[in-house]
């Protein structure tokens, strides 16, 4: 899916093969008798890479570039880990991170493990502004 | 010594109403109670170098603070800015509601504009066209709601209940919470297992810590999140223990889940926190509000939410959250509009508070409307809460206005709780977490609050809600269970839900899911462009509506004088004697009876028998020894003719008109139709006694003497509100039988003798 508008949303009406879970499963394979058959898992509930770049492009479409942006960084960790995600998260609470280096190492761990490039930038600038502004303070 | 104080006690009355609970607050910048503005704000201002913005509402770059910073880095389109800030802030806010200008243009505008910017803008704006401007620039055309559905209890069976009945009642999303946050899971799985009976398609968040709270999503029970706070002062928000970047951050880890979110901001949180820079709540608001555009959030829950009391206190507080709410939608986010925290123990601030948002719409009008009693509401009470839920309901009827919400019929609300409870116990038993006896189940499906019930308190459900957390349930798990305890339509609706995520289509700006579909500023823009365009309710919504309980009819009407029909027909009878001529006898006293009297129409609106008023009158003009005179008159209804009809044809020359709903009047021979001797007008408050009275008193004036008039003391209710429907198709049935010119008619009254 690429190019797409507003013309092309909602993609579950307009895309419905295309739009899969991360197994490959499309919504009309998600069923309640597939459901009692044990053959859904969590995984294929989950949003893909592929699904928030086309929201992306729709958003974007309808004049909302900083949403497209937010469903671009969040397409990078649809595949980190939670206990990652959170760890960063929480890194990126005042006063946690004890200093700049710590914030850099996250972007690069992001960038390196997850292709998060978007994510690791957005980290970076997070540990210049924390710098300059003293939060890199201990807290109690 | 003088024991009566020297003030007029009106003071005194006012100090025993509601509203003297509130406090009121004065206005003073310094100290950060100021709404609109303070010698602290900024002036609005832009200076863009190199595709930078070098300076932002006189602070330089190099000054900048953390929320100046991403404002600027990653709200301000470097492209637009020049040409937004360099408009007049008059004509923009002019722009802002005139209804040529399309929503569009605006929300382009405000790409290129700085906090101080958007708030001088606003600011001038009265209220009137604040709500205006707000309608034409929420995001979504269709409104919505939501609702708040918690217990003092914790208990999962009244939350499970209490989520079907708000799912009923045509909430787009609800939101829990819990009095004891290890319940966390407990109340997920409740709400999600009761928010999938009867329809699907209802959004369902569990406020609780952040982490907690993406876990909870991640095991598939919630489909959003709104509890993202962001603050307008960096103090504020670290000690709010986030910046802008950890929020952000947040905002995307919930899209990567598939998880709707929107971020919290409003006036006075700052305030109390302490950290308020002696700026005006709406600037500071405005930060917030530019940062969340910046964040990429689609949406916010903003207009003061826990800061609305607070903001209240000051002057133009409402109005300022209104503005704030104006200043989001004009970012073009979504907007849940606060009309959450009780910010006022006045019905009538209350009432006026939530007008605005009803008639102009909102994506989602409450963000957090008490479906439960107000005691029951965990987050605090609501602005509205459970107690004047039908209340709204008959807002949105009065108002020809969408409030969202849909009037449900009392046996369908109780199958519906019935269902909810039946179907999360089952899902208890099918995991293994608790077996809730038949007895709890009772309690809570008919209780209106959990003061009702005798079902599970909150250490119970610890148990429950950590043994769920510890075992990984998810949202297939207790779909599987649904399922195989005969609950296939629920397991099917709770499975839809989850499967939103795959799409990401309720990702968009002001989705919500209407009738299995999707919808959101997408799909569904706003596109007012003055009458006849934008949201109107259509004529089956409309009805849906107006379907409020108990509406009365004329089928009604007649269907109660029917039943009274046979009552008097043991008590009275009423023989025609022919035409009635004037009288020569000076001691007779004409009653004149109204066309439907004792015909089709049987008792007085306060309930009275007709049988018992003409008793109680002939027999007070008895005692006076003049002799009582019936006589219907067919050629009037009205009371004034009907009294001076009966006075002309009296030999004492005066006359009592008596219309069959009640209404009495004693008249003389020569006085003007509406110049009367005594009057009874309120007559569902009239009493039998009164009309002895009446009767007493006409015997008097046909003695020639002057006897102290009658008086029906009311206490102010409003008679019109309780009795004029009944009343109009009551009067409609007597004024639909007179006929002009129609000769008076003889009565004989023979009374039976029948008691009750």
């Amino acid at each position: 899916m690429s190019g797409l508008t507003r013309a092309d949303y909602p993609l579950a009406e307009t895309r419905p093969g295309e739009v899969k879970g991360k197994r490959g499963l499309t919504l009309a394979d998600i069923t309640l008798a597939a459901v009692l058959a044990g053959e859904i898992e969590m995984e294929d509930l989950r949003i893909t890479p592929e699904a928030l770049m086309a929201q992306a492009e729709i958003a974007r479409s309808a004049g909302r570039p900083t949403l497209a942006l937010n469903f671009e960084r969040a397409a990078e960790l649809v595949d980190v880990p939670q206990d990652v995600v959170m760890q960063v998260y929480e890194l990126l609470r005042p006063g946690r991170a004890k200093s700049k280096e710590q914030l850099v190492d996250a972007a690069r761990l992001m960038r390196d493990t997850y292709k998060a490039n978007r994510i690791a930038s957005f980290i970076e600038e997070a540990a210049a502004t924390y710098d300059e502004r003293g939060l890199f303070i201990f807290r109690f | 010594m003088n024991d009566t104080p020297n003030r007029w006690k009106r003071y005194a009355d006012w100090d025993e109403r509601p509203l003297r609970l509130d406090k009121f607050a004065a206005e003073d910048a310094a100290n950060g109670f100021s709404a609109f503005s303070s010698p602290a704000d900024p002036k609005s201002a832009i200076a863009i170098a190199g595709g930078r913005v070098a300076s932002m509402d006189g602070v330089l770059e190099h000054d900048f603070d953390m929320i100046d910073r991403f404002i600027a880095r990653h709200h301000i389109d470097p492209a637009m800015a020049p040409k937004a800030m360099a408009m007049d802030s008059r004509e923009v806010a002019r722009m802002l509601v005139d209804m040529h200008v399309p929503r569009e243009t605006l929300t382009r505008l405000a790409h290129g504009m700085t906090p101080a910017k958007l708030a001088d803008v606003v600011s001038r704006l009265n209220a009137l066209e604040i709500a205006f401007a707000y309608s034409k620039m929420r995001a979504r055309k269709t409104p919505g709601n939501q609702a708040h559905v918690t217990n003092a209890k914790d208990d999962p069976l009244q939350l499970a209940a209490d989520a079907a009945t708000a799912v009923a009642f045509g909430f787009d999303e609800i939101e829990t919470t819990m009095r004891v946050s290890r319940n966390a899971w407990s109340n997920a799985v409740a709400c999600a297992v009761g928010g999938a009976v009867g329809r699907w398609g209802t959004l369902f968040q569990c406020s609780s810590e952040e982490a907690e709270e993406l876990r909870i999503g991640m095991a598939g029970f919630t489909s959003y999140a709104e509890t993202v706070s962001v603050y307008g002062t960096e103090k504020s928000f670290t000690d709010g223990d986030d910046t802008p970047w950890s929020k952000a951050f947040l905002a995307a880890a919930y899209a990567s889940r598939g998880i709707k979110m929107r971020c919290t901001s409003g006036a006075g949180s700052e305030l109390l926190m302490g950290f308020h820079e002696s700026k005006s709540l709406l600037y500071l608001e405005a930060r917030c509000l530019c940062l969340q555009r910046g964040m990429g959030v689609q949406g916010t829950q903003n207009g003061g939410i826990d800061g609305a009391p607070l903001t209240a206190t000051m002057p133009g507080g409402v109005r300022e959250l209104m503005a704030e709410n104006l200043i989001a939608v004009w970012l073009d986010l979504e907007c849940a509009s606060g009309n959450d925290a009780r910010s006022t123990e006045s019905e009538i601030r209350l009432g006026a508070k939530i007008w605005p948002f009803l008639v102009a719409g909102s994506d989602l009008i409450c963000s957090g409307m008490g479906s439960i009693l107000a005691y029951d509401n965990s987050f605090n009470p609501s602005l509205i809460n459970g107690e004047e839920l039908e209340d709204y309901l008959v807002l949105q009827r009065d108002f020809e206005a969408d409030g969202g919400l849909t009037p449900l019929p009392e046996s369908r609300a109780l199958d519906l709780r019935s269902r909810a409870v039946e179907a999360l116990s089952a899902v208890y038993e099918e995991l293994g977490l608790a077996r809730p006896t038949a007895d709890m189940k009772a309690s809570v499906i008919v209780a209106s609050g959990s003061d009702e019930t005798r079902s599970f308190g909150p250490r119970d459900v610890s148990f429950i809600s950590e043994a769920i957390k510890a075992r990984g349930v998810t949202v297939i798990d207790v779909i599987k269970a649904l399922a195989t305890r005969g609950f296939g339509e629920e397991a099917e609706n709770l499975l839809n839900v989850v499967k939103l995520r795959l799409s990401g289509d309720y990702l968009q700006t002001s989705a919500m899911v209407r009738g299995g579909r999707v919808i959101s500023a997408v799909n569904d823009p706003n596109d007012y462009l003055g009458p006849g365009s934008g949201y109107r309710m259509s004529e089956p919504r409309r009805l849906e509506v107006n379907a409020i309980r108990d509406v009365l009819d004329q089928k009604e009407v007649l269907r109660s004088e029917a039943l009274h029909e046979k009552d008097e027909a043991r008590r009275i009878r009423y023989r025609s004697l022919g035409p009635a001529g004037p009288g020569n006898d000076v001691k007779e006293i004409v009653i004149g009876i109204s066309p439907a009297f004792g015909l089709k129409l049987f008792q007085t609106t306060g309930g009275h028998r007709l049988s018992e008023v003409l008793a109680a009158m002939t027999g007070a003009i008895a005692a006076r020894g003049l002799r009582p005179r019936i006589v219907r008159f067919r050629h009037t209804a009205d009371t004034s003719f009907l009294g001076l009809s009966a006075a002309r044809l009296s030999g004492s020359g005066v006359g009592i008109g008596l219309q069959a709903k009640g209404t009495a009047v004693i008249h003389q021979r020569d006085r003007l139709p509406h110049n009367n001797l005594e009057l009874f007008s309120n007559a569902p408050i009239t009493r039998i006694e009164h009309y002895r009275g009446l009767g007493a008193n006409a015997a008097a004036y046909g003695l020639g003497e002057m006897p102290d008039p009658v008086v029906v003391p009311t206490r102010g209710e409003a008679m019109g509100s309780r009795y004029h429907a009944r009343v109009a198709l009551i009067y409609a049935i007597e004024t639909g039988i007179t006929e002009e010119g129609a000769a008076p008619e003889e009565i004989e009254v023979a009374f039976m003798g029948a008691k009750s």
